[in-house]
Order: structure tokens, then C-alpha cells, then sequence
């Protein structure tokens, strides 16, 4: 499954990926003669790379930018700035020739399982479609290697003729992944598969992924907004805010330490399934107040700083670089001039009816 | 808002001139280019050299193409001399010049048609749109019952007969044989209200029918939708009685995409609503442009197809405007 | 199922008085194309006031249909039929008259939707909405109405108020709206609040907000709060009672704690077992219910969940013939197995799993 000439490639370096200085400012355009009058600064300059192998997951609110870097990575956007390599190449600009091997080697899985697939194609036509226009030999034909994708996503190989109204959003999701795992690929940027499923359907596809992964030697990059669910299947995590990774780590490092006040009040304000904690959950509890500011006209300095706690005065005028503080390992960087320590009291606005 | 304004009457001003343009083009440089020839169109087959030369000479149609545009233009800006040395007729602003066939002046000619076609087109319009979405209304209220299957077969009859048919069918009935109304005629409304209104009723309720029938459906599409919808059900979910949350949360969603459709179709029926006019043999722009188009009467038809063209863009001008005041989703982005 | 049993769950023992809203033997059917939707079956549960009652279930299982039919909202629909009993402070809302249910609607029983932009009319402003809410309900000026509606704004965290009166609901963001639509329902001081999924378009940052300050009106208003949600998270934080629905029936109800500390039903075990949670020790694999949800135009025979359940043989072919009952007084499970089986399985082959 592995091309021979990308394995000594790969072999010089061991990420698959790595994005530096990625930015993306969608063009706000008015009158006639499409004036430019101001962008959205969707993805405003991110590092990031990502190791073969690994699972890396992307968090934060509605809006942050986190399809946007999917949708880079995966060079389904061009990038107004910034270098995406993947392999050791660099794919920032190339055009659709030379994206032909990106094509197959990275894939994307999306949130809503309706919407991206055609209705009126066959199951069995979606998953083929990416096998014929890259030409992949099917040595016991094309219908066998579309029922062995079938299988292999847990789907009955003799529903090949149905179409996709015919299966549950679950199923539909496997379809996608099996359309995406089609091509062999090795990394697959999924943007938040199970957002849309039930809890018991969304665990049987978080485990499918997992199955697939270790079967496959797949690399994830894994978005959602649902902090536990990145937590299950994650290896390393970033979190973003506004545009901006403002803290990223190993996983156990992430959830047991959050150094960025963002994270701390993201993690604060899951609920805990457990009513004995209930009180101390909400004693805990971090409430923001007011909204994310618009990625038009992001605040000064640190991006955070209009509804954080902990924000003085540097923090309007210098934007904190994203590095390891307060002794944390290299892996553990945290965008914050105040990061949260072990054992501080955070002291966001306390939920109203918790006045311990 | 203003510099909306100005944006949107710079833009309908220019689409005027593209128009004039177009049709200008048409009727009078095409004839010149493939080598018929207006001035014999306006004296006729039979006229000696002599008199043909005057007449080219007067109307201009030595001149070179732009250059006669450019004094059609001035016209009606400010209107124009027609001279063959010393024989000169003046033509006051708004000039459209004068009919081949007649030798009257085009804009004074279709002045007094807009009366008839502007009667023509408010009656039917008020009726149709009443009538129209009342009946989707109804219909949608009453869906699968008789009375929406009723309506709808009435709606799709409406839709597929031709004027022509229900017209005539309606000038049989009503005029031939019960004798109920007199002859359709046009009375103008300040000199006898009565028979204004009685001599419009047949044509206005014969197009009233025809667009009633499509504003029925439409209406009644919108309305089973504008239903599903959830802020109905927040509406219902207050305690508001339902005629309430019918004929003001739900029919305030069904009219407001109506606006557009009616803006259009009010526009284009302006411009003369030809085979009406024609049935009932009322003399609107219709009826004046039909005939102009059978005698190739040139200045006629460019007449007609300006105040076309300008009823067109100015209700059009007219339901942007309005639409952004009744979909706060467009004024506000 | 018994009576005594409802009462049980939310009042202190003592003289037989009717819960504030109490739901016996609901049925909701609708006639459809393909047949008949058998979306809610037989459905029961109580409520008092200043408490709290979640229901959890998947998409599909009932919740919406539950909770439009205490407002009366299927009397609309031409194709639906609502049969039980709905009690509401001692008066039957089932039968009642269209005009009757219509004015408790909005006034003693209201509620907040969804997804806060599509239930807000597009073409009105936020505070005509809420202006219309009350005067449905009071007999009072706009003006009166209009100072009301900028107090509720404000009450529930919209800044700015009189300015965020004129504005139109597309113009707030995700967690205004649902504030605004909060607003709303609670101007004319309800005393039953229905919240279907209030939170699940939200951000986590904004539905902790949005949680908060639910909570924190209940405790102002006294009011009962029926929560509905898919999220067993929230359900954990808010809910005194917890009702598991599916395939349109009650399969578990007791008390919050009962439910999560020592869940009786093999689907409520299914749903545990398929979220991950940031408060456990971190799991190798999640342990999920396998199959789909079932339709609820041909649902399974005998329990609904059998096809799905892993336990279904256990009873010899009752788990394929006749459908379960809810029993069991404050903590009642719908479920063949006895008791102590399923004690024992959850305590040996569930709980560790969690
Ligand atoms: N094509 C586009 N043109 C203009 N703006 C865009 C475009 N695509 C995205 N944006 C804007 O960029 C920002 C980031 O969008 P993105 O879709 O990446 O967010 P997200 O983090 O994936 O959010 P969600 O959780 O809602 O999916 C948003 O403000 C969005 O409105
Ligand atoms: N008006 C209707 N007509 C037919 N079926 C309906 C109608 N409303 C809801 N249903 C069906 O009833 C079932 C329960 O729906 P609902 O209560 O909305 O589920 P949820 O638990 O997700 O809120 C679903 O199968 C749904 O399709
Ligand atoms: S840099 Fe300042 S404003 Fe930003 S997160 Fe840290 S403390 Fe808050
Ligand atoms: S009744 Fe049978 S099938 Fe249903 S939940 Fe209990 S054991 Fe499972
Ligand atoms: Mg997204
Ligand atoms: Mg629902």
C-alpha cells in the first residue's frame, strides 16, 4: 500500500506534514468592480507538523479555522501565506498536475455524511470513482475492490447497488470512509466524522477509525469540537482560537495540565456525565463571557484577551508566541504571556448558583 | 442606502440606453445596412425620387448611423428640429419622433395610450393578487381536501388556456350572449368612473384569471413550506391564535418572495398586455405596438419599446427597493 | 404501569396530591405515506415544580414528539392522534379545547427550540417577537410590553438591551439567540419550561452559559424545567429525574443519580459505554451499541431493543415476543431480565467498561 519511491522520501524525515506560517484571508469584496474592503482572517498563521503515524486533533469553537486548516492541508484551498510540505515536498502553490499525487495520498472525511455524497450515484460508483480517475489497478476488478472497501468499513458488500438515501447517517459515514480509504492514502484529515451521529453510532465509527488506522498505518488529523471525543482518539492535540493554534501538546499532557486560560475554560465547560459531581463541576466551572470577536477585526495583541481572566496590559499590545512555558516539555507550547499553573485557582465569572 | 441609490439609478439609466441602443439598432440601422429603406417605409412605394431624397434629408437618414442616434437621443432629452431647408417641424422633448403611418407625433400618441394599459394592468392586478392569495391560502390550509383539489384544477386551467380562449369565450358569454355587460371598451375613469369600471370588468377579471392562477399556486407552495417552518411553530408555541399565526407569521413569509414576481409580471404587462388588448380591442400600448410591429411603423415600435423598457427597469428599481425594506435579511446582510 | 410509582419519583411521600405536570400513557401516532410513525408509545412521567426532568434518547426516539404534545402542538398536524393523559396543575390538557390548551401555550407552559435561528420569524425584529409573546398573555400597551421585553433581554445577559430590541435574530450570534428565545418563553413567567435540546447547536463554552443560566431562572422562578437533550452530560448537570427513551418508549426513569450511579437497562448501559468522558481514566476502545436505531414504522417485536441488545437471549424468546413493561417504583426499567441478573451483569461485565 505504500508507494516505493515516496517510503525513501518519507525516510528522510519523519513528518508527513508540516505546515509553517499558514494563512488563509478570504477577500471581503463589495460593489461592481470587487473592491477588496478587508478579509477574513479564517487561519492567521499556524505551525504545525504532524508525524507519520500519529493522530493529531484540532479543537476549538465554531468559526475558529479549524476546516479552513483542514481544507489547506489537504490543498483543497490555496494558501495566502505560509507552506504546507507533505513528504518533503513542498505543495503550497502547485497547481492540479502536480497535486495528482496529493490527491491520493490525502483524503478527507467530512462532517455532514448527506451532503457529501451524490444521491443519485450508487455506493458502489461513489467509493469506485477515486480508483478510476487515478487509474489504480484493481487486479480481481473494480466491483471486488469496492466490496472488499465495503467490508472492510463494516458495510454489507451486496448493497453496492444502493443508492445513499438508503442507508442511516452511520452508514453514510462509513460510505465516506470508505470512498476516502479507496486510494490507499496516508493521511487522512477528517472534519469532525461524527458530529452529526448519535452517541452509540458516533462510538462505533470513532472505533472504526481506530481499527482502520492500526491496520492501515494511517495518519489522522482529527477535527471536532467535542473535546472528549478528541481526547479519545488524539495523540497530540491543538487548540485553536480565532484563527491560531494558542496551545498544543501530547494528549495526557493537554487534558491534565492546560496551560492556556482558552483551554481551561473550553475543558471546564463539558459536561460532566456524573450528577454526584454536578456541584463541583460547576464550582470548577470557568464560565466566557460574550462572544468570539470576528475574524475580520481580531483583537490586538493576544486574541483571547477580550474574554480572558487573566489579561494585563501586554496583553492588548504583544501577541504571545506559542512556545513551551513554565517548564513544560518542547512538546507542550502554550500562546499566553500568563499561563495557567498546576495548582492555581482559575477564576473566570463563576456560574450564578454555585456561590461556594 | 443613498449610494445604494444612486448606484441602482446610474445602473437603470444605462441598462435605458443599452436598450435604445439594441432597438434603434434593430429597426433603424439593420433596415439601412441590408438595404430597405425607412423613408420609402414612411411615403410609400409609389413616391418619386424627389420627395424621397426630402424626406431622408428631414428625417435624418442621410446621416451616419451614431450620428443618428445621437439626435434621437438629443430628442428626448431635449428635443429636436426636423429641417429640409426651410421647412422645419419642431418635436418638444420628449421626442420619439413621428409615425411613418400617421405622420403624428410618436410621444403624444402613446401618452394617451398609458391610461388604457395602466387601468388595464391595476385592475387586473388588484384582483389577481387578492384572488391568487386567497386561494393559496385556502388551499394550503385545506391540503388534500376537495376544496384544494378543486382549486388547484381551477389554477391549472387558469395557467394552460390561452387569453385568447378565455376571452373570447368571456366576451361570449357575458357580452353576445347574457347581454350582462356592455361592449369592452376604455372610458376614461374622470369622465365616467361607472363606465371605466364597467366597460374594464371582462378584460381585467380575463387577465386577473391567468396570473391569479399562477399566483394560487405559488401561494399555496410557499405557504405549506413557510408551515414546516420552526419560527411557525415558535409562533404557535407562544399561544397565538392560529389566524394569527397564519395571516401574520406565516403570510408575512409567503407575500414577501411574491413581491418580486408580482414586480416583474406587473412590469412586463406595462409595457401592454398585447393579447388582451387585443380581445377586447382596448387601445393600450398593446394594441399600439401590435399595430406598429403589422405596418413596420419604425419610431412607433422604438416608442413603445422605451416606455417598455423604462416601466420595466423603473418597477424593477421600485421592488429591489422595496425589498430591501420588507427582507431585513437583505438590507442588514 | 402504576400510578403510585410516578408520584414517587418527584414528591416527598404523602396524601395522593397530582404532581404539577404529570403525563400518563402517552401515544402519539402519525399517518404517514409509508405508514403508520409509532413515535411515542405509552409514555409516563412527572414533574414538580422547581424540579427538574431530563430526557435522553437518540434522534428519533420520541423526545420532540414527548414534549409538542404536553403544548398541544400536534392538534395542528391533521395527521397525528395523541391519546393518555396530560395533567398540568390539575387540569387535563388531552381533552381540553383547542382554545384552552392554546391559552396555557406561551403563559403557564412554554418553550425554548433547538436550533435558535430557524425558530426565530426572519422578518421581525427579536423584541416584536417577544412584545407579541406577551401581549398575547397580558392585556397590556406595547409600550408596558415593550419595557417588559428590554427587562427579560436583560435579565437574560443580552447587553445593550434597548438596542438589541430593534435588531433581527440573524443579527445576534448562536448563544444571543437562544438567550433572546430564553427571553422569550419566559416572559409571561411560566411555570412548566420545556428546553428541547436547547444547547446542541451551541459551542460547549456557550451552552455552559447557556446552562448556567437556565438553572439560575429556575431557581428565581420555581418553575418545573423538562430538559431535553441527547447529551447525557447535560442531563448529569441539570435533570433531579432522568427519563431514557427509545423507539418512542420510556425504557428507564429514576432518579438522576440512581440512573447514572447504577443504570438498569442494557441500552442506557450502551449509551454510558459510547461516550468517551474527560472525568474517567482513559479507555482503549469505546464499547458502543452495535446496530442502528430502530423505525419506528416496523419497529421490532416484543422489545424494541432486542435486535441490538446483547442480552436478548437471556430470556428465553420473551425478548422477542412481548414488549417489556416499565416497572420497578422510583427507578423503573422496561427490561425481561430480573433484577439480579441485571445487577450482576452490569456490576461484572459493565461498570468496568465505563
Ligand atoms: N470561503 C470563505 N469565504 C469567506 N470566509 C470564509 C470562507 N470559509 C470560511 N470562512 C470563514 O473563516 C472562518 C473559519 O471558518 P472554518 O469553517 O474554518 O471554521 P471551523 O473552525 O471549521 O468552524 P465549525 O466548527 O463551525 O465548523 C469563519 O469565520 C468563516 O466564516
Ligand atoms: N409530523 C410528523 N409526521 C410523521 N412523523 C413524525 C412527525 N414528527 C415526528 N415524526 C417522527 O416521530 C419520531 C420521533 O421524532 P422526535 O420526537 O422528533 O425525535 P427526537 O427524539 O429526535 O426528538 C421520528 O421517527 C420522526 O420522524
Ligand atoms: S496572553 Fe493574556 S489575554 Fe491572552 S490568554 Fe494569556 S493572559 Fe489571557
Ligand atoms: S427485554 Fe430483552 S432485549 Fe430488551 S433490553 Fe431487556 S434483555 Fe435486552
Ligand atoms: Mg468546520
Ligand atoms: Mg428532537
Amino acid at each position: 500500500m505504500k508507494g516505493q519511491e515516496s517510503m525513501t522520501k518519507a525516510a528522510q524525515s519523519e513528518n508527513l506534514l508540516e505546515i509553517s506560517g499558514l494563512q488563509m484571508h478570504f477577500p471581503i469584496t463589495r460593489g461592481v468592480f470587487k473592491r477588496k474592503v478587508g478579509a477574513v482572517r479564517a487561519v492567521d498563521g499556524i505551525d504545525l507538523t504532524v508525524a507519520k503515524g500519529e493522530t493529531v486533533g484540532l479543537v476549538g469553537e465554531s468559526g475558529c479555522g479549524k476546516s479552513t486548516t483542514g481544507r489547506l492541508m489537504t490543498r483543497i484551498l490555496e494558501p495566502t501565506a505560509g507552506k504546507v510540505v507533505f513528504e518533503g515536498r513542498d505543495v503550497s502553490h502547485v497547481g492540479n498536475k502536480g497535486l495528482r499525487p496529493l490527491r491520493r495520498d490525502v483524503q478527507m472525511i467530512f462532517q455532514d455524511p448527506y451532503s457529501s455524497l451524490n444521491p443519485r450515484h450508487t455506493v458502489g460508483s461513489i467509493i469506485a470513482a477515486p480508483l478510476q480517475i487515478q487509474k489504480i489497478p484493481t487486479p480481481k476488478g473494480v466491483k471486488a475492490a469496492v466490496q472488499d472497501l465495503l467490508k472492510l468499513v463494516g458495510l454489507n458488500p451486496e448493497h453496492y447497488n444502493r443508492y445513499p438515501h438508503e442507508f442511516s447517517g452511520g452508514q453514510r459515514q462509513r460510505i465516506g470512509i470508505a470512498r476516502a480509504l479507496a486510494l490507499r492514502p496516508k493521511l487522512i484529515v477528517a472534519d469532525e466524522p461524527v458530529s452529526a451521529l448519535d452517541v452509540s453510532i458516533q462510538a462505533q465509527v470513532v472505533n472504526l477509525l481506530d481499527d482502520l488506522q492500526k491496520e492501515f498505518d494511517l495518519t489522522y488529523v482529527f477535527i471536532a469540537h467535542d473535546l472528549s471525543v478528541v481526547r479519545h482518539i488524539s495523540d497530540r492535540v491543538a487548540v485553536m482560537y480565532l484563527g491560531k493554534i494558542v496551545e498544543i501538546a501530547d494528549r495526557d499532557q493537554l487534558y491534565s495540565n492546560p496551560r492556556h486560560p482558552y483551554t481551561v475554560a473550553l475543558m471546564s465547560a463539558v459536561p460532566t456525565p456524573d450528577p454526584a459531581r454536578r456541584n463541583s463541576a460547576q464550582r470548577n466551572r470557568v464560565l466566557l463571557t460574550g462572544d468570539v470577536p470576528s475574524p475580520i477585526n481580531p483583537p490586538s495583541g493576544c486574541r483571547f484577551r477580550t474574554r480572558c481572566w487573566k489579561a494585563q496590559d501586554i496583553c492588548a499590545t504583544e501577541d504571545p508566541a506559542l512556545t513551551a512555558r513554565l517548564g513544560d516539555p518542547e512538546s507542550h507550547q502554550t500562546a499566553c504571556h500568563f499561563p495557567v499553573a498546576e495548582d492555581e485557582v482559575v477564576a473566570g465569572r463563576r456560574p450564578a448558583s454555585s456561590n461556594a | 442606502m443613498l449610494s445604494y441609490l444612486i448606484r441602482r439609478i446610474v445602473n437603470a439609466v444605462i441598462t435605458l440606453l443599452v436598450v435604445t441602443m439594441v432597438t434603434f439598432g434593430i429597426f433603424f440601422a439593420v433596415p439601412t445596412i441590408t438595404g430597405s429603406d425607412p423613408a420609402l417605409l414612411y411615403i410609400g412605394k409609389t413616391a418619386d425620387p424627389a420627395s424621397l431624397e426630402g424626406i431622408r434629408t428631414k428625417l435624418g437618414l442621410d446621416d451616419p448611423i451614431p450620428v443618428q442616434y445621437g439626435k434621437f437621443l438629443k430628442g428626448l432629452v431635449a428635443g429636436r428640429d426636423y429641417a429640409n431647408g426651410a421647412d422645419v417641424t419642431h418635436c418638444d422633448a420628449p421626442c420619439l419622433g413621428y409615425s411613418f403611418k400617421t405622420e403624428q407625433e410618436v410621444t403624444p400618441l402613446l401618452i394617451s395610450d398609458i391610461p388604457v394599459t395602466l387601468s388595464l394592468a391595476i385592475g387586473a392586478a388588484i384582483l389577481w393578487v387578492l384572488f391568487g392569495v386567497a386561494t393559496g391560502v385556502l388551499s394550503a390550509l385545506k391540503r388534500g381536501t376537495f376544496l384544494d383539489r378543486a382549486a388547484m384544477t381551477g389554477a391549472l386551467a387558469g395557467v394552460s388556456l390561452p387569453i385568447y380562449f378565455t376571452g373570447q369565450l368571456a366576451l361570449l358569454i357575458f357580452i353576445h350572449e347574457l347581454g350582462w355587460l356592455p361592449d369592452a371598451a376604455y372610458t376614461p375613469f374622470l369622465e365616467d368612473p361607472a363606465g371605466w369600471f364597467t366597460g374594464l370588468i371582462l378584460p381585467w377579471v380575463t387577465l386577473a384569471f391567468l396570473f391569479a392562477a399562477t399566483y394560487a399556486r405559488l401561494t399555496r407552495a410557499n405557504m405549506l413550506e413557510t408551515l414546516g417552518e420552526d419560527y411557525i411553530r415558535t409562533a404557535r408555541s407562544k399561544g397565538l391564535p392560529e389566524r394569527t399565526v397564519i395571516g401574520k407569521h406565516g403570510l408575512r413569509a409567503v407575500l414577501t418572495p411574491l413581491v418580486t414576481v408580482f414586480g416583474l409580471d406587473f412590469g412586463t404587462l406595462l409595457a401592454g398586455a398585447i393579447l388582451t388588448e387585443q380581445v377586447f380591442n382596448l387601445r393600450g400600448l398593446g394594441y399600439q405596438a401590435l399595430t406598429a410591429i403589422r405596418q413596420n411603423d419604425l419610431p412607433v415600435i422604438l416608442g413603445v419599446t422605451l416606455i417598455a423598457a423604462i416601466f420595466i427597469v423603473v418597477i424593477n428599481l421600485i421592488v429591489d427597493l422595496l425589498y430591501s425594506v420588507i427582507d431585513p435579511r437583505v438590507r442588514l446582510g | 404501569m402504576s400510578t403510585d410509582s410516578l408520584a414517587g419519583l418527584t414528591m416527598p411521600a404523602g396524601p395522593a396530591k397530582r404532581p404539577f405536570l404529570e403525563v400518563k400513557d402517552l401515544t402519539v401516532r402519525f399517518n404517514t405515506d409509508d405508514g403508520v410513525v409509532k413515535a411515542v408509545s405509552g409514555s409516563s412521567f412527572a414533574v414538580e415544580r422547581g424540579k427538574t426532568l431530563g430526557i435522553v434518547g437518540e434522534s428519533g426516539s420520541g423526545k420532540s414528539v414527548t414534549s409538542l404534545a404536553v403544548l398541544g402542538l400536534h392538534r395542528t398536524r391533521s395527521n397525528a392522534t395523541v391519546a393518555g393523559e396530560i395533567w398540568l396543575d390539575d387540569k387535563e390538557l388531552v381533552t381540553a379545547s383547542d382554545e384552552e390548551v392554546r391559552k396555557l401555550r406561551g403563559g403557564k407552559m412554554a418553550m425554548i427550540f433547538q436550533d435558535p435561528l430557524s425558530a426565530m420569524h426572519p422578518y421581525y425584529t427579536v423584541g416584536a417577537q417577544i412584545v407579541e409573546a406577551y401581549r398575547v398573555h397580558h392585556k397590556v400597551s406595547k409600550k408596558e410590553a415593550r419595557v417588559r421585553a428590554i427587562d427579560m433581554l436583560a435579565r437574560v445577559g443580552i447587553p445593550q438591551p434597548e438596542k438589541r430590541f430593534n435588531e433581527y435574530g440573524h443579527q445576534f450570534s448562536g448563544g444571543m439567540r437562544q438567550r433572546a428565545m430564553i427571553a422569550m418563553a419566559l416572559v409571561n413567567d411560566p411555570k412548566l419550561l420545556i428546553a428541547d435540546e436547547p444547547t446542541t447547536a451551541l459551542d460547549v463554552t456557550v451552552q455552559a452559559q447557556i446552562l448556567d443560566l437556565i438553572r439560575d431562572l429556575q431557581e428565581e422562578f420555581g418553575s418545573a424545567v423538562i430538559m431535553i437533550t441527547h447529551d447525557l452530560g447535560v442531563v448529569a448537570e441539570l435533570a433531579d429525574d432522568v427519563l431514557v427513551m427509545y423507539g418512542g418508549k420510556v425504557i428507564e426513569r429514576g432518579p438522576a443519580a440512581d440512573v447514572f450511579h447504577e443504570p438498569q437497562h442494557p441500552y442506557t448501559w450502551g449509551l454510558l459505554g459510547s461516550m468517551p468522558r474527560l472525568d474517567r481514566e482513559l479507555r482503549e476502545r469505546l464499547t458502543p451499541v452495535k446496530g442502528s436505531p430502530p423505525s419506528l414504522i416496523n419497529l421490532p417485536s416484543g422489545c424494541a431493543f432486542h435486535p441490538r441488545c446483547p442480552y436478548a437471549g437471556r430470556n428465553g424468546d420473551r425478548s422477542f415476543t412481548e414488549s417489556p413493561e416499565l416497572r420497578g417504583g422510583v427507578h423503573a426499567v422496561a427490561c425481561h431480565l430480573p433484577a439480579e441478573d441485571r445487577q450482576k451483569i452490569y456490576e461484572q461485565e459493565v461498570a468496568p467498561n465505563l
